[in-house]
């Protein structure tokens, strides 16, 4: 097996664990720690799929993001005075589903047969992928800084506390 | 080299470990963050089919960034929403927020 | 590539395990030596002496803090998230010396040259809001977690400027690569180009690094040091750590991108032991600018700090990335990125000029306030 290969173990390894800890823990700062964890991990992982890019944009958005949840937390739940129950009665049931998505998903994906090899990567070429994000997917990628625009003001406009109450 | 198949299980798992969050979680903020889990395992599969196939292709990397620019647009309305909620009923527990129910 | 700094022993990883040690040994004594300068800087500033005692003109008194602070007992309070407070300081510390790794000091005085490594510094300097996050929640201190909520919004938000900031340079040089940025600045440095940008830099960079006069997070007299108040011995000295290298990667960073870094004015090539000599003097010079401004300047209000991200620095520095791009796309003569940024550059600071006239203004019915404030307790 080759480095990379293990590399790819330990960080996936730790990805999980870390979004165990978001969906199991208790204590909601803990799990957004745990979301953080899991985030760096495949920002990890998609450095080893050479896609460097995405890597680096993952840090740089769920750096602040998760900052921006526990602060969110924090507020709204005041998670040190009062023990509050993050969970539902569904738990069981939910845990179900899970387990089976996931046995669905392993089945599924060691029965496919890909039409392409499985084992090499084609490393997608820095010029290639801004060629494609800012020529040929122009139109798409500035309808997405309309939506990240209208979500910005939408969003000021929501949270906007109203002067009259 | 990483094996393809060997990605899609990882990708898998968090995915349906974000699932269990979004169905077992009472708390907005923490289906939130499940949800984010799961986006991320979808991005995941992009980069890799992107990547694994021949001629490779820079469709997959860019929809990742597509799915983290939605991602963001949407972590940053659905805390609006959740603080207008939690001002209102002082709660942000989405099973007491149901009064569109009858 | 030369011998000593080419690869050692021809294996890549254990060349960069050797780096990041040489790193983080260099850093050790760096900080050191930085407590020691700032100490100094700033007593002459205010007409004292500083340190004099330990060793010859207190030279000593940096190795004498860290050697105190290594034996000191690590204390954690009862009732402090375990995990969480004991990690906090490395979550502040190891993305510092992860920027460490993408900075060319030379052209060949290096961990790695990253062709994304200006991208890469941007991403990865983003992740210590978490760690101060941590350390805020971990300490269950109320003053420790007002410092660490004051300090995940002011670091959010003047990221936005900073990016904007190293965006323009890099437009003007087309590259992301610090040391392709750097070498095209043999004839003009940057600064000439970007003095809008310059300025920004150092100032959204103050407030990364919660220096005064945006030092609200820690600030002694508001919340005893914000979310480092329950830390003590060797994990307080990581926070200490994490400031003054993060000092020192910023100035070296500004010193490559706006100064014209270990090349310029000596011609596209200079000796080696020239560049070294150049970007010490570069950095050196912008840590001296860093702590004067800590020196001179009063401490911000949060809503002051707040506003004056949004409705200042950022609307500027997004003026000046789009007049960089009409300049750039219609090749127009270069002098002209200089009109625009320069222009922005006074509008800012008359803009600056009025909100601080405006904060050190009375206001206007100082009188009806105070009287109000005295019927209240009189309790009319």
């Amino acid at each position: 097996m080759s480095v990379e290969q293990w590399v790819f173990y330990v960080l996936a390894a730790i990805a999980v664990g870390g979004a165990a800890v978001t969906v199991f823990a208790r204590d909601i700062v803990r799990a957004a720690l745990g979301l953080i964890v899991a985030l760096l991990m495949t920002a990890g992982v998609f450095v080893l799929l050479s896609a460097e890019v995405i890597g680096l944009v993952q840090l740089l958005v769920y750096g602040g993001a998760v900052a921006i949840l526990i602060l969110f937390a924090l507020m709204i739940t005041r998670a040190r005075e009062v023990t509050y129950r993050l969970d539902g009665p569904q738990k069981p049931l939910a845990l179900l589903a899970g387990a089976t998505l996931a046995a669905a998903i392993g089945v599924a994906v060691v029965g496919t047969v890909f039409p392409t090899n499985t084992d090499h990567i084609n490393p997608v070429g820095f010029v290639e992928m801004s060629t494609a994000l800012f020529q040929t997917y122009a139109v798409p990628f500035e309808v997405a800084s309309l939506v990240l625009l209208v979500a910005l003001v939408g969003a000021i406009i929501i949270a906007r506390q109203e002067e009259r109450q | 080299m990483i094996p393809l198949d060997q990605v899609l299980v990882f990708s898998g798992i968090l995915f349906a470990l974000g699932v269990y969050g979004v169905l077992t979680r009472r708390n907005a903020i923490a289906i939130l963050m499940s949800v984010e889990l799961m986006l991320t395992a979808v991005n995941t599969n992009f980069i890799a089919f992107g990547v694994f196939h021949r001629p490779s292709l820079a469709v997959g990397l860019v929809f990742a960034v597509f799915v983290i620019t939605v991602a963001a647009a949407e972590v940053g309305l659905a805390l609006a929403i959740i603080l207008r909620i939690y001002r209102q009923r002082t709660t942000a527990n989405v099973d007491e927020v149901d009064i569109l129910k009858w | 590539m030369m011998p000593v700094l080419g690869y050692w022993f021809g294996i890549a990883w254990l060349d960069a395990i050797l780096r990041l040690a040489v790193i983080a040994g260099v850093m050790t004594v760096v900080v050191i030596f930085l407590t020691y300068a700032e100490r100094k800087v700033i007593a002459r500033v205010q007409q004292r002496l500083g340190p004099t005692r330990t060793g010859p003109a207190g030279l000593l008194q940096g190795v004498a803090d860290a050697l105190k602070l290594v034996l000191k007992e690590d204390l954690r309070p009862t009732t402090a998230d375990r995990w969480v407070f004991e990690l906090a300081p490395f979550m502040v510390f190891v993305p510092v010396f992860l920027t460490f790794v993408a900075v060319p000091f030379t052209r060949d005085l290096g961990v790695r040259f990253l062709s994304l490594g200006l991208f890469y510094i941007v991403a990865v300097s983003s992740l210590n809001i978490v760690g101060f996050i941590m350390a805020g929640w971990g300490s269950d201190n109320k003053y420790a977690l007002l410092g660490g909520v004051r300090a995940a919004a002011q670091m959010i938000s003047y990221e936005v400027p900073l990016v904007l900031t190293v965006l323009g340079v890099a437009m003007v040089a087309s590259s992301l690569d610090i040391r392709v940025i750097t070498e095209r600045q043999d004839v003009v440095p940057y600064i000439v180009w970007q003095p809008l940008a310059f300025v920004v830099f150092i100032i959204a960079g103050l407030a990364e690094m919660n220096r005064t006069p945006f030092d609200i997070p820690v600030a002694e007299s508001e919340v005893v040091g914000g979310p480092t108040v329950e830390y003590s011995g060797i994990r307080w000295s990581f926070f200490q750590l994490a400031e003054y290298s993060s000092l020192f990667v910023l100035s070296a960073l500004g010193a490559d991108l706006f100064l014209g870094g270990y090349i310029w004015p000596f011609g596209s090539n200079p000796p080696g032991w020239l560049q070294l000599i150049l970007i010490l003097v570069k950095t050196s010079f912008m840590i001296l600018m860093i702590f004067w401004v800590r020196a001179t300047f009063p401490r911000l209000r949060i809503d002051q700090l707040m506003s004056y991200c949004w409705k200042v620095l950022i609307p500027v520095t997004v003026a000046q990335l789009f007049f960089n791009g009409l300049v750039l796309v219609y090749r127009w003569p270069d002098i002209l990125l200089l009109v625009f940024s320069g222009a922005l550059l006074v509008g800012a600071t008359a803009a600056t000029a009025v909100a601080v006239r405006r904060a050190a203004r009375r206001p206007r019915d100082a009188q009806a306030v105070r009287d109000r404030r005295l019927q209240y307790a009189r309790g009319a």
